[in-house]
């Protein structure tokens, strides 16, 4: 299973760290290659929690802006990268808010509700299930499955596996413990798991695949 | 093990964070339950597809669009 271990941390000081540092004391371009490096992450994870484009840019400026001006806040004893999609997911949570009006939406409220970790199907899968799909229908489902997870399974999702943040890091930038991280990605990986069956099982013999 | 001890260490197992021991343990287990093999290998195949595949792609124009719009952003607040 060594293909999807989450990355080992590294004990050297990470680049950004002198980035920042430079960023802090007015070198634009320090903060411009911070930008460069992490901007279509932001907007990747803006958009996985919003699932909307035009809000997925917005947030992505407004997280560096706020970065850029709390940028002595930062202390140093996480990733800058960590500390950014904190922000980002904030904002992201926010614009969620906002859409729904009347009603709040927080990290928790789906998860008392949604039983996901209980397996119904059991159908086995092809051996290589995309090949089925061009690329554009691969996509659109994926894409479809994903915005059907509650916002809070969707997101502990989209850091881990999507992004590649450790459980460590996904539970820091969540303001979440680490079991909950666990018990939240252990759902929303069988919840997609059952929805993307029907796409890519095996067919039963006699039936047209 | 029973089912719901497969089902609670998928989540460490997958990550590469269980003893040799358990996942012997998990493999005697899904030789022996067709079902949880099935849920093992279609979750294993549901975190890859996620990863090998972009899900939303980022063009280059609006990569360029959206990082001047940040460039923007950031500075003209910051000499205001």
């Amino acid at each position: 299973m060594e293909d999807i271990q989450s990355p080992v941390t590294e004990e050297e000081i990470h680049p950004d760290v002198a980035l920042v540092a430079r960023a802090r004391e007015g070198d634009q371009a320090a903060f411009e290659q911070l930008v460069r490096q992490y901007e279509r992450q932001i907007y990747r994870v803006a958009l996985h929690i919003t699932q909307n484009r035009e809000d997925a840019e917005d947030i992505t400026q407004d997280a560096f802006m706020k970065a850029y001006e709390k940028l002595d806040q930062f202390q140093g004893n996480s990733k800058f990268s960590t500390w950014l999609v904190r922000i980002a997911v904030n904002e992201s949570l926010m614009r969620l808010r906002k859409r729904k009006t009347s009603k709040t939406v927080s990290m928790d409220e789906d998860v008392q509700t949604e039983d996901g970790a209980i397996p119904r199907d059991f159908a086995e899968w092809r051996p290589d299930p995309e090949q089925n799909y061009s690329q554009s229908e691969l996509a659109s489902i994926l894409q479809r499955t994903i915005q059907g997870l509650p916002p809070g399974f969707r997101t502990v999702f989209t850091l881990r596996d999507v992004e590649h943040l450790s459980t460590e890091e996904t539970a820091e930038a969540l303001g979440l413990s680490i079991p909950a991280v666990k018990s939240r990605l252990l759902r929303a990986r069988l919840q997609l798991r059952e929805r993307l069956s029907r796409y890519f099982r095996q067919p039963k013999e006699g039936q047209p695949a | 093990m029973t089912c719901t001890d497969f089902l609670s260490q998928l989540t460490d197992y997958f990550d590469g964070q269980v003893s040799p021991e358990l996942i012997e343990e998990v493999k005697r287990h899904t030789q022996e339950c067709s079902h949880c093999e099935v849920v093992l290998d279609s979750t294993r195949k549901t975190i890859q597809v996620y990863r090998d595949n972009e899900v939303y792609e980022l063009s280059a124009d609006l990569r360029e669009r959206l990082h001047s719009a940040i460039m923007a952003k950031c500075f003209a607040k910051s000499k205001a």
